[in-house]
């Protein structure tokens, strides 16, 4: 209840922030929580089956994505580690930075903190924008992120998209991400339902970023509560003893 | 109970008989003026913030490294600690949080200290001394809030350091040989690094602590200026605590030591909901291009100091190089800071409080408090955000941005200039100041 | 200045003492994250996370050390005549009977010192100053004791421990070896740092 007032209130306060702080235009809102831990815990899963392969969680122990997302350690060690690594661990990955650099042309960065430095909104979009590009080495581009190294790996449940004739060739895809984009061949989910797959790997890889935040938003109120007791009884103080000052 | 206080007490005195004539002169026979108001919270909070970040800063120093030294691809030893410390030391996130709030939220205080200075004249004699000492906490304040943003090793750290040290490099003749020997490298590196740490950890702490007790004996050696600019030692003696002080005087302790407290309730307050709610302040406080590590082949698309240095860089950036040379921006941006520091010479006028102050002071303060947001916006990107939206995406945004930036940076330097010419030549038109300082209850 | 009879002193007491009371709280709970952010962090605890030791190569005589939060653990495979002459030493012993519970867990109090008769598991440091004493396994005279039935012989200050770790009477060191929290997870694997009964 207060974490919402005070969301509200946060909106309002940084509608000026934002400005600056967004990347621009062009972004869909990708509407995540970190109160909705259902969809961490599938945002997690797909990150392990379609993401870790390549990329890393270098700052983020196993362990810990069990504990928070209220998930048994043991089915973390079972489905999440596929490199032996022990439940305590960081998520590291198997691939050599030189192997990676080779095989995309730019090794594939770590996650870890892309929902700080990018915004959810941009990994929301950017899951989103794939489209088939035979000019392009791995056959994939993206509308968001012109000429990006990755291929598009969750295809097989979005359908493969294409540019819309109308925008033409070029690395411009519109001013919407996404929306310059015609599904070719439908994929095993609906657009509904991959909406939804994106937005779980956007919830995850922003608890990702930071796990304490799920600690400090927990926690913040009773800092609050606190210190408006400790001003009220202050102010009681401050006026009794002011009554001398006339 | 009371009694062990007072043996207690006792047993002090007798040994270091100096320590209660230094309490009694600055906390309860410190008489301070009775009508402060909101502005004079500030000086306080200033304070407040400092204990902060010398206490969250001495445990971030346990868990921080300051090495460059790679960890893992592309990943500093300095960058991994400080998500050591966000995800693996106990609390680690909360005391971090609070050193990045606080750095910001000093300036928010200290600017707000600055501005009631301006208003309420308290730079003038006798407090020109007060008003220096100020201005170097000022300097060394802005010293410390840069090296310790590059600690982190992000990529905005990396290339904010570059940037600021590469100021230096405009200095005629020993310019590039000054920059190497500060970075100790050809470029920001491990070197930087550490001597950085060493500086933000030790030297301008000490060098801060120094200045703010000079500053807060200096002001109780002259006595605190209030919002009316009267000097209470001049007026009548006589109140109910004492025969000889000021009668518009009241004791320090208990009486502002209380009023502060519920300031600090307030300020704790807000500190408190963007630690918890807020932490990066929409990336005004903590930037999203420094969750990147320190990347010395790719500068961030939106290189931008922190938002308490924008109205320096601004005017920095709004002064063309001419000559060839760029160190005329560099000048400026260090005059705009230097102009400051002779306010107390540039003011000529006699009375100190705005209240009774010409109006021509009064809009050129008001201006000049618009110019310094202004030019703060132009050097925090927003104007370059906003002239699309307004001018249309067609439009020559460098130009129109140019054009209002050096507008507000003309408005800036134009207030010193206004400021002597209005006071020297006598064109202010004061109202009469009372004899007694007013309360507006 | 005629106020003063209006002065209220209980009210001002009240509230002096409630203000000190609850901000000195508030001092206490401030303090609290900076007092935590000293225990071992995340880091410091995985690394110090129980370890799984393989003993099924150890010999029969032999000694392995396994390595446990920055301790030596050491693990002896025991021979029958070294277990048969563990009752002959207890005159010579300070603790024979292990009565020091801070030594060992519950599970390792018998005359043995540990959960199977044959496998010593106890932490290798010298309960005098911390050294890690050397291992003499062999029923045999030795220049520190003719009389030396096995056990271990610390080089630092000459303590000695017989082969269940205890400490032999009329050393510096004071109480036996410690025996660490292990249990075994089959035959040939014991899992230091968690007893039985998953204790740590």
């Amino acid at each position: 209840m207060f974490a919402k007032l005070a969301g509200a209130a946060l909106a309002c306060l940084m509608t000026f922030a934002s400005a600056t702080a967004s990347e621009g235009g062009g972004l869909q809102s990708a509407g995540v929580s970190l109160n909705d831990v259902a969809s961490m815990q599938r945002g997690a899963k797909l990150f392990f089956n379609y993401c870790s392969g390549c990329h890393s969680l270098q700052y983020l122990r196993y362990s810990r994505i069990a504990e928070d997302l209220k998930l048994d350690p043991k089915d973390v060690e079972k489905s999440f580690v596929f490199t032996g690594a022990k439940i305590g661990d960081q998520a590291k990955n198997h691939m050599p930075h030189a192997g990676g650099t080779q095989w995309f042309g730019k090794a594939p960065p770590d996650l870890t903190l892309e929902a700080r430095s990018k915004g959810p909104d941009w990994i929301y979009t950017y899951l989103k924008s794939f489209y088939l590009d035979p000019s392009r080495p791995l056959g994939w581009n993206n509308t968001l992120f012109a000429n990006a190294s990755m291929p598009n790996p969750l295809w097989e449940l979005q359908g493969i998209q294409v540019l819309k004739p109308a925008s033409g060739e070029g690395a411009h895809g519109g001013h919407e991400g996404g929306a310059a984009l015609d599904l070719h061949t439908p994929g095993s989910q609906t657009p509904e339902q991959f909406d939804q797959t994106a937005r779980d790997i956007t919830a995850f890889l922003q608890y990702a970023a930071e796990p304490a935040a799920l600690q400090r938003e927990s926690m913040g109120v009773w800092v609050l509560l606190y210190l408006a007791l400790f001003t009220f009884i202050a102010y009681l103080l401050k006026h009794e003893f002011w009554k001398d000052v006339h | 109970m009371a009694s062990v206080f007072t043996n207690i007490g006792n047993w002090v005195n007798e040994r270091a008989p100096g320590l209660m004539p230094v309490y009694r002169k600055h906390m309860t026979e410190y008489y301070a003026p009775k009508n402060f108001n909101f502005w004079y919270y500030f000086g306080v909070l200033a304070l407040v913030v400092l204990v902060n970040q010398l206490l969250t800063g001495i445990f971030l120093t346990m868990n921080y490294k300051p090495s460059a030294a790679e960890v893992a691809p592309g990943v500093s030893a300095a960058f991994a600690s400080v998500e050591y410390i966000m995800r693996d030391v106990s609390w680690g996130w909360l005391i971090r949080y609070m050193h990045s709030t606080g750095a910001s939220l000093f300036f928010v205080v200290v600017y707000l200290h600055m501005f009631r200075g301006l208003l309420y004249g308290s730079y003038k004699k006798p407090r020109e001394l007060v008003w220096i000492l100020g201005m170097l906490i000022f300097l060394a304040l802005m010293a410390e809030a840069f090296l310790g943003y590059v600690l982190p090793w992000g990529n905005m750290s990396f290339w904010g350091a570059k940037v600021i040290i590469s100021l230096f490099g405009t200095i005629p003749w020993i310019g590039p040989s000054l920059v190497e020997w500060i970075m100790g490298d050809y470029l920001p590196a491990d070197a930087t690094l550490n001597r950085f740490f060493a500086l933000h950890v030790i030297a301008l702490p000490l060098v801060l602590l120094l200045l703010v007790v000079l500053h807060i004996f200096a002001l109780h050696e002259v006595g605190s200026n209030n919002p009316d600019g009267v000097e209470i030692k001049k007026g009548p003696k006589g109140n109910r605590w004492s025969e000889k002080a000021p009668a518009d005087g009241i004791p320090f302790h208990p009486y502002y030591t209380l009023h502060d407290m519920v300031g600090i309730g307030f300020f704790l307050i807000i500190a408190s909901f963007i630690i918890f709610y807020a932490p990066t302040f929409g990336g005004w406080f903590l930037e999203h291009d420094n969750f990147v590590p320190a990347n010395n082949l790719a500068t961030p698309e939106h290189i931008k100091p922190v938002w308490y240095f924008t109205p320096f860089y601004a005017i920095l950036r709004m002064v063309p190089s001419f000559f060839g040379t760029a160190i005329w921006g560099v000048i400026a941006m260090f005059g705009a800071i230097v102009l400051l520091f002779l306010v107390p010479w540039l003011d000529r006028g006699t009375v100190k409080s705005v209240r009774y102050r010409g109006t021509g002071y009064k809009v050129a303060l008001g201006l000049f408090a618009l110019s310094f947001f202004m030019l703060g916006a132009v050097g925090a990107g927003v104007s370059a955000e906003m002239i699309p939206k307004i001018f249309g995406a067609d439009a020559d945004s460098t130009f129109i941005e140019n054009l209002f930036g050096r507008f507000w940076t003309i408005v800036y330097f134009a207030f010193f200039a206004f400021l002597w010419a209005y006071t020297h030549f006598g064109y202010e038109k004061t109202k009469p100041v009372p004899d007694r300082v007013t309360t507006h209850d | 200045m005629a106020n003063d009879a209006v002065v209220d002193q209980g009210r001002r007491r009240f509230l002096t003492a409630t203000t000190s009371v609850v901000g000195g709280a508030g001092v206490v709970l401030a303090a609290i994250p900076f007092v935590k952010s000293w225990e071992p962090s995340v880091a410091a605890k995985t690394a110090g996370a129980p370890v799984v030791a393989d003993i099924s190569k150890i010999e029969p005589g032999q000694k392995v050390t396994f390595e446990w939060r920055g301790l030596p653990v050491f693990v002896v495979n025991r021979t029958k005549d070294q277990l048969d002459a563990l009752p002959t030493l207890d005159s010579h012993l300070r603790d024979p009977k292990s009565d020091n519970a801070a030594q060992q867990p519950e599970y390792a109090k018998n005359e043995y010192r540990s959960i199977k008769p044959e496998w010593l598991v106890v932490t290798g440091l010298c309960t005098h100053l911390g050294c890690v004493p050397d291992f003499f396994p062999d029923l045999k005279p030795e220049p520190f004791d003719p009389q030396w039935k096995g056990g271990f012989y610390c080089p630092c200050h000459k303590s000695r421990y017989d082969i269940a770790g205890r400490v032999y009477e009329g050393v510096p060191a004071p109480a036996n070896l410690a025996v660490p929290p292990y249990h075994f997870v089959d035959d040939t694997h014991v899992l230091i740092g968690v007893g039985p009964e998953g204790k740590v």
